[in-house]
């Protein structure tokens, strides 16, 4: 990556409502570095586009102060602000060809005829659409369409571009393959990305940082092994990758784990936010971190469960279970040789690491 | 190519026939009713229409001996004596069907003057009792001696003429058979239809001016209020033409709203009162404000397509809001303002009721001159013939809108 420290795009203390009586962003600071690939993350009414949209220009904050370089943005008008943008059904200009969709902004940046020429064509060779220059939008696949809007957005070289939830539209196949695309074009050209999604494979796969948003307020921010592995509350293990929940309260503290009674168990678990005995938690494990016929150890749990249910998923064995009366536990187990077959019914040994289990605040 | 077949044999296009033929039959039966009700009331009255316009049966009709005598004659000297006999006899015998009247007003529309002429022998022939026609007829009316009768009597003795459609383009054949125009007094057809289409065009400039900011608001405002103004619009289109038309009269007319209101605003004097109805500038008025929902509807129904990140990915390109507009929102409306200027102006090119009321005399169109053929002068002929025109102008238009923007692109509503 060549994220240097230099900071690009600041909110300050940003807060936006639409009719006056509920905030869509709560107070909101945010500082995106020169270069980095940053994802907004939420689920749909989180205010993740919201926030996008201040960035463009195309909504105002209702306080605060948006920065883009040093330079406060919120009285400069959307085209004056020099940020190219993907929107979510592309908005290729129908009544052009391609070739003149993307010199449109640099048409009315008054570029000379033959640099735009010139520019149009490096961005389509970058884009592999070089053949397609003369024909219209509608005569392009969902994918090709999505390349133009891309090109689009870089053509006139813009120091940030923003992507609104850009890959929507397409199949899951086509959507990987514009994920690394993406990916690789960020990395050759440098430009700062914000990007704007509420599928968390996407963001995973492309970001630098990711910031999961939830209610008008960033729950997290942090890249997405940290994200993934470390989630700081119950609502962000919840939203990035798979997760079983236990609820439970504290009976012991220990240093950096603690002690949480489950029902009639007692779980050892990381205690991330410090908590105090007797509080109540969320225990979040990843399906894929429980271990089948574990071996004992210091730092493992190790309970027994039913087998409830068994799915065949191909590279992995997706598998129901009952534990501590919680019947809707989920065990990813390898389809490899390492394993016997399990049958519905049957009671197993399963078992997880203390830094596995994370005890986490209620959301 | 062969023909695929299915699996017992028969061709593939041909059990694709026979599966489909019951959903035909059904899909006919369920436009048949219209199909009738658009043959009989549509289609027949327009053939109808053609066909009067060159119809010309007087003539040929009830006289038909003489008409095919004249047919032989070669027009430099005066027919020979069988042919004055004829003419005679056939209007002797027109008379006893009560046709002379006809026949009269028919040479009459041709030339002036003929009317009285054709009486006047009738008259005199009935009480003549020798066999010299010719000298008699001559001496009936002196008129029966000059060529140039005999060479109109040919000419409206045909049986299908286009001398309606020279009528109505101000032209007529003179004495020696040529094509030239209409005296000086006589000339008004085509400035009528000049002035028809003048109209058309400034009402549907007018409309597109008034309509296309208004179309803008309905698509872009929210709903519910957009919802409110398109009803706004559609008062106006569900309210009586003749309501609508007489409203006008009431606040354009000298002694009107609009008048009065100038006056007391001291923008006017008294006696300067301005004459806005019983003219053009009440034709126009009225027409713009009654067509005015042809333009709004399919431009807006076009521009509610127009999603608004179009415009949002322009600005974010770098052009400014005018330049946005022009480069990007207002090219994706032709469709609308295509649709909306051709049926406002295929609509104001055939418009009777509104100039025909408010019109006076510089604001009437030409399908206030068809209706006073149709009623008042009786020349349905000259009226099918000023019809046809102006239906074929309409198709030439409409094949011109096709050419240039496709038909396949037309929205309405």
């Amino acid at each position: 990556m060549n994220i240097s420290h230099q900071t690009l795009v600041e909110f300050i203390n940003v807060q936006k409502t639409y009719d006056g009586t509920e905030l869509v962003i709560k107070n909101l600071n945010l500082t995106i570095q020169k270069g980095e690939f940053l994802t907004l993350l939420g689920p749909s009414g989180s205010g993740k586009t919201t926030c996008l949209m201040m960035l463009a220009g195309f909504e105002t904050p209702t306080h605060g102060k948006i920065m883009l370089g040093g330079v406060e943005l919120n009285n400069v008008p959307p085209h004056k602000r020099g940020i190219g943008m993907v929107f979510q059904n592309y908005a290729l200009f129908p009544h052009m060809s391609v070739f003149e969709n993307l010199a449109f902004p640099l048409e009315v940046r008054k570029f000379k005829a033959n640099a735009v020429k010139a520019k149009v064509e490096k961005v389509l060779k970058m884009v592999e659409l070089v053949q397609f220059g003369s024909r219209r939008p509608a005569q392009l696949s969902g994918g090709q369409q999505q390349r133009v809007a891309l090109a689009r957005a870089l053509v006139f070289e813009p120091d940030l571009v923003l992507m609104d939830e850009p890959l929507g539209a397409l199949d899951k196949k086509l959507r990987e393959q514009m994920q690394y695309e993406i990916k690789h074009i960020h990395e050759n050209l440098g430009m700062t990305v914000v990007y704007v999604t509420h599928d968390q494979t996407e963001a995973l796969t492309m970001s630098d940082r990711i910031a999961v948003f939830n209610d008008g307020i960033i729950q997290q921010l942090a890249p997405p092994n940290v994200l993934y592995e470390k989630p700081e509350n119950a609502f962000v293990a919840e939203f990035i990758g798979e997760n079983n929940r236990l609820q439970g309260t504290i009976k012991e503290v220990e240093g950096a784990s603690c002690l949480v009674a489950v029902e009639d168990h007692l779980i050892s678990a990381t205690n991330v936010h410090e908590r105090q005995k007797g509080s109540s938690v969320i225990l979040s494990v990843r399906p894929e971190r429980i271990i089948l016929n574990p071996k004992v150890g210091i730092d493992m749990n190790i309970f027994e469960a039913e087998v409830l249910e068994l799915i065949y998923l191909g590279d992995h064995i997706r598998c129901r279970m009952g534990i501590c009366k919680s019947d809707n536990f989920i065990v990813k187990i390898p389809n490899d040789h390492t394993n016997d077959p399990l049958n519905k019914g049957d009671v197993v040994k399963i078992g997880w690491q203390v830094t596995d289990c994370r005890a986490l605040i209620v959301m | 190519m062969t023909s695929i077949l299915t699996a017992d044999g028969t061709p593939l296009k041909d059990s694709l026939y026979k599966a489909e033929k019951g959903r035909r039959v059904k899909a006919f039966l369920l436009v048949a009713p219209l199909l009738l009700f658009v043959l009989v009331s549509f289609v027949f009255p327009i053939f109808e229409m053609l066909f009067r316009s060159v119809d010309n049966p007087v003539l040929a009709k009830n006289l038909p001996l003489t008409i095919e005598k004249l047919q032989k004659w070669e027009g430099t000297n005066l027919p020979d004596q069988e042919t004055f006999t004829l003419v005679a006899k056939e209007l002797l015998i027109a008379r006893e069907n009560s046709k002379v009247g006809k026949i009269a007003a028919r040479l009459n529309f041709e030339a002036g003057g003929m009317r009285s002429m054709i009486n006047k022998t009738v008259r005199k022939v009935r009480k003549y009792k020798g066999n010299d026609y010719k000298k008699a007829l001559i001496q009936f009316d002196k008129r029966w001696g000059k060529v140039v009768t005999w060479k109109v009597l040919k000419r409206i003795g045909q049986r299908y003429t286009g001398v309606q459609y020279l009528a109505a383009l101000d032209l007529k054949v003179n004495a020696d058979n040529t094509i030239g125009f209409q005296s000086e007094d006589r000339r008004i057809y085509v400035k009528i239809f000049l002035r028809t289409i003048w109209v058309s065009f400034l009402v549907t400039i007018f409309c597109l001016i008034l309509a296309y900011p208004v179309s803008f608001l309905l698509a872009t405002l929210p709903l519910r209020i957009s919802n409110l103004l398109l009803i706004m619009v559609l008062l106006p289109f569900w309210t009586s033409l003749l309501v609508r038309t007489t409203s006008w009269i009431v606040l354009l007319q000298r002694n009107g709203v609009v008048n009065d209101i100038l006056v007391a605003l001291n923008i006017i004097s008294e006696d300067g009162r301005i004459q806005m109805i019983y003219n053009q500038t009440g034709t126009l008025i009225a027409m713009t404000q009654i067509l005015l929902p042809f333009m709004i509807l399919p431009l807006y129904s076009v521009m509610k397509t127009i999603s608004p990140s179009y415009m949002r990915a322009a600005r974010s390109l770098g052009a400014s809001p005018l330049k946005a507009f022009v480069r990007v929102y207002m090219p994706q409306t032709t469709p609308g303002i295509g649709a909306g200027c051709l049926l406002v102006f295929i609509l104001s090119i055939g418009y009777y009721i509104t100039p025909a009321l408010v019109g006076g005399r510089s604001g009437q169109l030409i399908s206030n001159f068809i209706a006073y053929h149709m009623k008042s002068s009786l020349n349905w002929g000259l009226a099918a013939a000023l019809g046809t025109i102006l239906l074929f102008a309409v198709l030439i238009l409409y094949y011109l809108y096709n050419k240039i923007i496709g038909i396949d692109k037309m929205k309405l509503g």
